[in-house]
């Protein structure tokens, strides 16, 4: 009989190194002076006014294969601008970024060969049942069906999806339910570079800590590097070896939770945020426009 | 070698996964899909009835060959709707679940994402197609077709199909520029499209500046095919006036729709508006 943990690695596997560049020189993630701007239409002062945002304001950062790297932010910080950008979905104004030596813009189909990301929202087509939004997923990602035939089931059991519960519909399920589907959904692909974007708002306490738990455990048995973009404070520190804090677009700094208290003399990130910005961190950021966009 | 045949499967098998991704909701949608139907049909009735109409108020016309003439009509004008609706989908309805973004950023190609949306369409298309044609021609109105190549007249619309296709896929970048009003524009092109084709009337009818533009259109390539397969029993070999001009408008849309998606798309990603929210 094979092993569980054994069958969960195989359907899991690590993409292999013919596709992680040589030129990343052990950098898995390379932001350099990324930013990023929106336009918008400013009616208060015409009907042809246009104002800018600036979302991404020069952010420099690098990750190391196998890394876990938080970045705090409130709301509108940027945070899921910086994913968007990372995912191939947006280009930059300014600066660049790389993933695993392969640029964001020019190399995208290499980008997203490496990349999957799980967001705020499950983000499925709500009639069908997990395991078809998981089998036309993989497809996209050249997975044939004599793939996922086992590997779906085998996945949907590991981040504690029911197995009676496969076939139905997604809107039947819980907002839990569905963020574990899409938990599997990026973990099917075998991405070198998950991102999560805000991947446990909104989920009640016990939802939260399995999410959790399970981004944990990927964190320890595989080689995925992780960039895990939040507004939780608790859950940045618990689940990252550095922590950075995006305000207002700009990354004010990303080093291990512990040297950021002792920088800023605080005993927790929350103080240390507000030694850092001046301000509350669990004040919403008065500027509507930045949740918007960023 | 290897690796370029590994990917070219991928592709494929990408491709497949969106044929497999619009069965599936296919199946689920089905009752609403039958719905749909019946609007057809009714569509479609409205306009062969016409012919009745005319006969009925003292109009000297074959009947038979006139309603068999705005059903061919009918059939392509909802056929077309069919295309592109599934491709102006490609984006609309994706925003609305909110799937756009992880679709838009699997390394899949677009040209084969959009290839996967366009043969489920025509698949899709063609057997709804075949059902309002027989459903209107022989059980409402028994109409009589002796001479009907039905072979040519299916592969006259399957040919046709690349340039719809092509068409659709320029039309499919709207709901990505303007979220809230862009799928409607879809009928719009459809309409403009058909209009132009002489979709129940001759070509000739027309005024000049119209029938210009006719002789780019690959519906009126495809119409005239068609009339001439059901109501003349024209086979292909006499078709090639009709066949050649929409292989040629076939091989330049298809790159045309792909390049114009394309702008949207990069346009897209500089405004974003790749995410669900529009």
């Amino acid at each position: 009989m094979i092993d569980r943990q054994e069958a969960v690695m195989e359907a899991v596997p690590v993409r292999g190194s013919s596709e992680v560049s040589q030129r990343s020189q052990g950098s898995a993630v390379e932001v350099h002076e990324l930013r990023k701007v929106f336009t918008m239409r400013d009616r208060k002062k015409g009907r042809f006014a246009k104002r800018t945002r600036t979302a991404l304001d020069g952010v420099t950062f690098s990750m190391k294969r196998g890394e876990t790297v938080a970045i705090l932010g409130q709301n509108g910080s940027g945070k899921s601008t910086l994913v968007r950008l990372l995912s191939t979905l947006l280009l930059p104004d300014g600066g660049g970024a790389e993933i695993f030596g392969h640029d964001v813009v020019a190399e995208h189909r290499a980008v997203r060969r490496l990349v999957n990301r799980v967001s705020v929202e499950a983000s499925f087509f709500k009639k069908m049942s997990a395991a078809e939004n998981l089998s036309y997923a993989a497809r996209y990602y050249g997975m044939t069906s004599r793939q996922t035939r086992d590997k779906i089931p085998v996945i949907l059991e590991r981040v504690g999806f029911p197995s009676d519960r496969r076939d139905e519909s997604m809107e039947n399920l819980s907002r839990g339910m569905q963020q574990k589907v899409a938990l599997a959904r990026a973990l099917l692909t075998s991405p070198v570079v998950l991102l999560l974007d805000e991947p446990t708002t909104g989920l009640d306490p016990r939802s939260k800590r399995e999410v959790q738990e399970f981004i944990r455990e990927i964190r320890t048995s595989h080689d995925s590097t992780i960039l895990l973009c939040t507004h939780d404070l608790v859950e940045a520190e618990a689940l990252a070896e550095r922590v950075g804090i995006l305000d207002r677009g700009r990354l004010l700094f990303l080093e291990p939770a512990d040297d950021i208290k002792r920088r800023f003399d605080a005993s927790t990130l929350e103080e240390a945020f507000f030694a850092a910005t001046g301000r509350e961190f669990e004040a919403e950021d008065d500027d509507d426009d930045r949740e918007v966009f960023a | 070698m290897s690796t370029r045949l590994g990917a070219m499967r991928a592709e494929l098998v990408g491709a497949g996964g969106v044929v497999e991704r619009n069965a599936y909701l296919t199946k689920r949608y089905i009752w609403w899909d039958l719905a749909w139907f019946a609007w057809t049909v009714a569509n479609t009735l409205t306009v062969v009835f016409i012919a009745k109409g005319i006969e009925a108020t003292g109009g000297q016309l074959d009947v038979n060959k006139t309603m068999t003439t705005l059903l061919i009509g009918g059939v392509v004008w909802a056929y077309l709707g069919i295309l592109f609706m599934f491709l102006m989908e490609t984006v609309a309805w994706e925003r609305w679940e909110g799937t756009i973004e992880y679709t838009f950023m699997a390394p899949l190609s677009r040209a084969m994402h959009l290839a996967g949306q366009g043969v489920f369409a025509i698949i899709y298309g063609l057997v709804r197609a075949a059902f309002l044609f027989v459903v209107c021609a022989f059980i409402f109105f028994d109409l009589s077709m002796p001479n009907a190549d039905y072979v040519a007249a299916f592969v006259v619309l399957v040919v046709s199909s690349v340039s719809f296709i092509g068409i659709g896929m320029m039309m499919s970048v709207l709901p990505l520029i303007s979220p809230e009003k862009g799928p409607q524009l879809g009928f719009v092109a459809q309409g403009t499209l058909l209009v132009v084709s002489g979709v129940y009337y001759p070509v000739e009818v027309l005024p000049g500046w119209m029938q210009a533009i006719a002789t780019i259109s690959p519906a009126t390539y495809a119409l005239d095919g068609i009339r001439e397969a059901i109501l003349e029993g024209q086979g292909l070999t006499a078709m090639w006036d009709e066949l050649w001009p929409l292989m040629i408008i076939g091989v330049v849309s298809i790159p045309l729709g792909l390049w114009v998606f394309s702008r949207g798309e990069q346009y897209a990603k500089r405004h974003g508006k790749l995410k669900r929210s529009g």
